[in-house]
C-alpha cells in the first residue's frame, strides 16, 4: 500500500502539488490524469524522491520513503519514462540488467531474469539481446523500456507517459500488455497521462489533477457517474459519457445464461464494443464465448443499453 | 561507357607539367649553397624512362579506373618509384666518399608526390576503411617507410646526410618533442576533464571558465611564451628548489605551461558540449532506477560524451605537435629546434628535418585518434 500523506511541493512562489492526500491499494494499477501542468508528473516523481517534498510524506507499505538514501528507495521501485531513456549505448540485454546489477545480483541470475523478461515481452533473446536500442522499433523499444522497469521483480511500478510516443495500434496493444503483466505479477502500477482514454482504459482507480490539486480518486465509474468537480466532467467529455461507461465493463462480466441467434463475441470485449456489433448486424442480442471458445451466455441490446444509463 | 575521373585528369596534368618544367633533382656543392637542377634523363635514362612509364600508369589508372582499391596501389607504386629513382640520382651524383655535396630532391619531385598523396588520400577516403584497418595501414606505412629509410638506399639523399650528422640528436629532440605534446596533453585532461563536468553542472561556472580560456586560446604562442617567462624566472629565483626541479624563465617549463594552458580550451568545451548532448530522458531513467550520481557520470554520462571527448583530445593533440616547434624558440627542444637552426643556417634540408616529423607525427596522432573517436561512437547521431 502506497500513503501519500498531505504532500506539496513549491518552487519558490508557486505551488506544484498542493497538498494531495491518496491510498493506492496494492495490486492496482492507479492511473493520474491532468492537464499539463497540473503537477501529475511532479507527484509521481516525488514517490521515488526524483523530487524531494517541500512538506508531507509518502508511506510504501508502512514505511517512510525518507527512511533510507533515496538511491536505495528507487531500486525498488520500478520507474518508466516518456521517450524510455533506453542507455543508447547499452545493448537490450545490458539495460535491463541495470537494476538486478545494482542489486548485485549474480551474472547467472541476471542473464537468466533478462531471458525470462524478454521472452515475456515477446522479443527473441536470441535476436535481440544483444541489439542496440536504435535498432529497434518504437513499439520494441517501448517493451525494453517497461522489461527494465521490471527486472528487479519490483512491487511498485512508476510510470510517466509511457505509451505517449507510440502510435495508436501499437499504444493499444501495449496498453492490454501492461495490464496483463500488472495482473499477472500483481504489481502496484502508478502510471501518469494525459490521455483520458488511456486513464479509464488502464485505471482501477482514476486520479484526477488540475492545478497542483487532486481533484477526484475514485473507480472510472464513479468519475464518470459522479464527478465532484466541474473540471472532471469538462476533462472527462460530455458527448460519450454512456460510451465510456459501456467500455468498462466486459461482455463476460454481464453475460445471461443460454445461447441466442444473432453475432459472436468473446467474453473479453467490452460493452461498448458488443454495442458497436449489434447495431452494425441488426440483431437484439449476441452470444458471449469464453476463452476456450465454447459459449457462456449471451447479452441482450437492452441489457447492454441499462449499463449505459446515468443511474448504472 | 568509360568514366572519366576528374580529381585524376587535374593531379595528371599537375603532375605532368611538374615533370616537364621543374627539376626533380637538384645538386649542390654544399649544404648552404642555392642548388642547380640535375635532369634524370641525363644522369640515368633507364631509370628515368621506367620512373616517367610508371608515373604515366598510375596517371592512366588515376583518369580511367574507378576502383579505390587499384588507384591506391598504383599511386604507391607511383611513389615508390618517385623515391627510388631521386635515390639512385643521389647515389650517382654523389661522388664516394665525399660528405660535402649534397643532392636533394627538387621541386618537381614534391609536386609530383603532393599529387600522388592527395590521389592516394582520395583513394582512402573512397574505401572508408573501418577505424582499426586505417590505423593497421598506417602503421604498415610508417614501418615500410622506416624500413626503406633504415635500409641505407636514401642515404646519400640530402635529408638523410642531415639526419646522420645529427642522428644523436634527432632521437633527443624526437623524445623532448612527444614528452612536451603528450605531457602537456595529459595535463590539460586531468585538469580539464573534472572542470568540463563541473561546468556542465553549473552553468555559471561554464560561462566563466570558458570566457577566460577563450581568452588564454587568443593569445599568441609567442606572446605566451613572453608572459610566462618572467613569473617563471621570478619563482626559480625565489624558491631554489624549484628551480632544482627545472624551472626557468625559458626551457621546457613556459613551453609545456604555454601548450597545457592552450590545450585546456578544446578538452573543456568538447567535453561541456558531449555531456550536454546526452539525453536528459537517459539521466532521468538511470537516476530513477537508482543509480547514484557518480554511477550517472561514470556509466552514463561519460561513455555517452566520449567520442566528443576525444575529438577535443585530438585538436589538443596534433595542436600541441605542432606548437612544439615554437617552444624550441625559447629553448625547449623538439623537432623545432632542427627548423630554427635550419633557418638560422639557410640549411633548408635541416629545416626539413625537422618539419617532416613534425608533420608525419601530427598527422599520426590525428589517425590514431579519429580511430579511437569512431570505435567508441557506437550510437548512431
Amino acid at each position: 500500500m502506497i500513503q501519500i500523506e498531505k504532500l506539496c511541493k513549491r518552487y519558490g512562489e508557486s505551488t506544484v502539488v498542493d497538498n494531495v492526500s491518496l491510498v493506492i491499494e496494492p495490486r492496482t494499477m492507479t492511473t493520474i490524469v491532468g492537464t499539463s501542468g497540473s503537477g501529475k508528473s511532479t507527484l509521481l516523481r516525488m514517490i521515488n524522491r526524483l523530487v524531494e517534498p517541500t512538506s508531507g510524506r509518502v508511506l510504501i507499505d508502512g514505511n517512510d520513503t525518507t527512511a533510507e538514501p533515496a538511491h536505495l528507495l528507487r531500486r525498488r521501485i520500478g520507474y518508466a519514462i516518456q521517450g524510455l531513456g533506453l542507455f543508447p549505448h547499452r545493448t537490450v540485454a545490458d539495460n535491463i540488467a541495470t537494476v538486478p546489477r545494482l542489486l548485485g545480483w549474480s551474472d547467472d541470475r541476471v542473464s537468466e531474469r533478462v531471458t525470462e523478461l524478454l521472452e515475456l515481452f515477446q522479443l527473441d533473446p536470441g535476436l535481440y539481446a544483444t541489439k542496440f536500442p536504435h535498432e529497434l522499433s518504437g513499439g520494441q523499444q517501448q517493451r525494453v523500456g517497461v522489461a527494465r522497469a521490471l527486472a528487479a521483480k519490483p512491487n511498485v511500478l512508476l510510470m510517466d507517459e509511457p505509451f505517449g510516443a507510440l502510435d495508436p495500434i501499437i499504444r493499444s496493444k501495449a496498453q492490454d500488455d501492461l495490464r496483463e503483466i500488472q495482473r499477472r505479477f500483481g504489481t502496484t502500477v502508478i502510471l501518469v497521462t494525459h490521455d483520458i482514454d488511456e486513464a479509464f482504459r488502464l485505471g482501477d482507480r482514476v486520479a484526477v489533477m488540475s492545478q497542483g490539486r487532486l481533484l477526484q480518486h475514485d473507480r472510472p465509474a464513479v468519475l464518470l457517474t459522479q464527478p465532484a468537480d466541474p473540471f472532471v466532467s469538462q476533462l472527462i467529455g460530455s458527448g460519450d459519457k454512456s460510451l465510456k461507461l459501456l467500455s468498462l465493463t466486459t461482455a463476460g462480466e454481464i453475460a445471461e445464461s443460454g445461447k441466442v441467434d444473432g453475432p459472436t463475441v468473446p467474453w473479453s470485449v467490452t460493452l461498448r464494443d458488443v454495442l458497436a456489433e449489434l447495431v452494425w448486424s441488426g440483431a437484439a442480442a449476441a452470444t458471449v464465448v469464453g476463452p476456450d471458445g465454447d459459449p457462456i451466455g449471451h447479452v441482450t441490446l437492452a441489457s447492454i443499453l441499462a449499463r449505459g444509463r446515468q443511474a448504472a | 561507357m568509360q568514366r572519366i575521373d576528374r580529381l585524376g585528369v587535374l593531379l595528371s596534368f599537375v603532375g605532368a607539367l611538374a615533370l616537364t618544367l621543374l627539376p626533380l633533382i637538384v645538386f649542390k656543392t654544399n649544404r648552404i649553397v642555392p642548388g642547380e637542377p640535375r635532369a634524370l634523363l641525363d644522369l640515368l635514362p633507364a631509370t628515368a624512362l621506367a620512373l616517367y612509364f610508371t608515373l604515366a600508369a598510375a596517371a592512366a589508372v588515376a583518369v580511367f579506373i574507378q576502383s579505390p582499391r587499384a588507384r591506391l596501389l598504383a599511386v604507391l607504386i607511383g611513389i615508390a618509384a618517385l623515391a627510388v629513382a631521386v635515390a639512385s640520382a643521389a647515389d650517382i651524383l654523389t661522388p664516394a666518399g665525399n660528405r660535402v655535396v649534397r643532392v636533394a630532391p627538387g621541386a618537381g619531385f614534391w609536386i609530383v608526390l603532393i599529387a600522388l598523396g592527395l590521389l592516394a588520400t582520395d583513394a582512402l577516403t573512397r574505401l572508408r576503411p573501418g577505424p582499426v584497418l586505417r590505423v593497421a595501414m598506417l602503421a604498415v606505412f610508417l614501418a615500410a617507410t622506416l624500413a626503406a629509410l633504415g635500409s641505407g638506399f636514401f642515404d646519400d639523399l640530402s635529408i638523410m646526410r642531415e639526419y646522420a650528422v645529427n642522428a644523436t640528436r634527432f632521437a633527443h629532440e624526437a623524445r623532448r618533442h612527444l614528452l612536451l605534446a603528450l605531457g602537456s596533453l595529459a595535463a590539460a585532461v586531468v585538469v580539464a576533464l573534472p572542470l568540463g563536468v563541473l561546468c556542465h553542472r553549473q552553468p555559471r561556472l561554464r560561462n566563466a571558465v570558458l570566457g577566460v580560456l577563450n581568452v588564454v586560446q587568443t593569445i599568441p604562442s609567442i606572446a605566451l611564451f613572453g608572459i610566462l617567462m618572467a613569473p617563471l624566472a621570478a619563482m626559480a629565483l625565489a624558491f631554489p628548489a624549484l628551480a632544482a626541479l627545472g624551472l626557468s624563465g625559458i626551457g621546457v617549463a613556459p613551453a609545456a605551461i604555454a601548450l597545457f594552458l592552450y590545450s585546456l580550451l578544446p578538452i573543456v568545451g568538447n567535453t561541456v558540449v558531449g555531456l550536454g548532448r546526452v539525453s536528459p530522458a537517459a539521466v532521468d531513467a538511470a537516476r530513477g532506477m537508482g543509480l547514484t550520481d557518480a554511477q550517472i557520470l561514470r556509466q552514463i554520462e561519460l561513455p555517452l560524451a566520449l567520442p566528443t571527448i576525444l575529438t577535443g583530445i585530438r585538436i589538443v593533440l596534433v595542436q600541441n605537435i605542432g606548437m612544439v616547434t615554437i617552444a624550441a624558440l625559447i629553448g625547449g627542444g623538439g623537432f623545432g629546434a632542427f627548423v630554427f637552426q635550419g633557418i638560422g643556417q639557410t640549411a633548408i634540408d635541416l629545416v626539413l628535418l625537422g618539419a617532416i616529423p613534425t608533420v608525419v607525427l601530427a598527422f599520426s596522432a590525428a589517425v590514431v585518434l579519429d580511430a579511437l573517436t569512431d570505435l567508441t561512437r557506437r550510437v548512431p547521431r
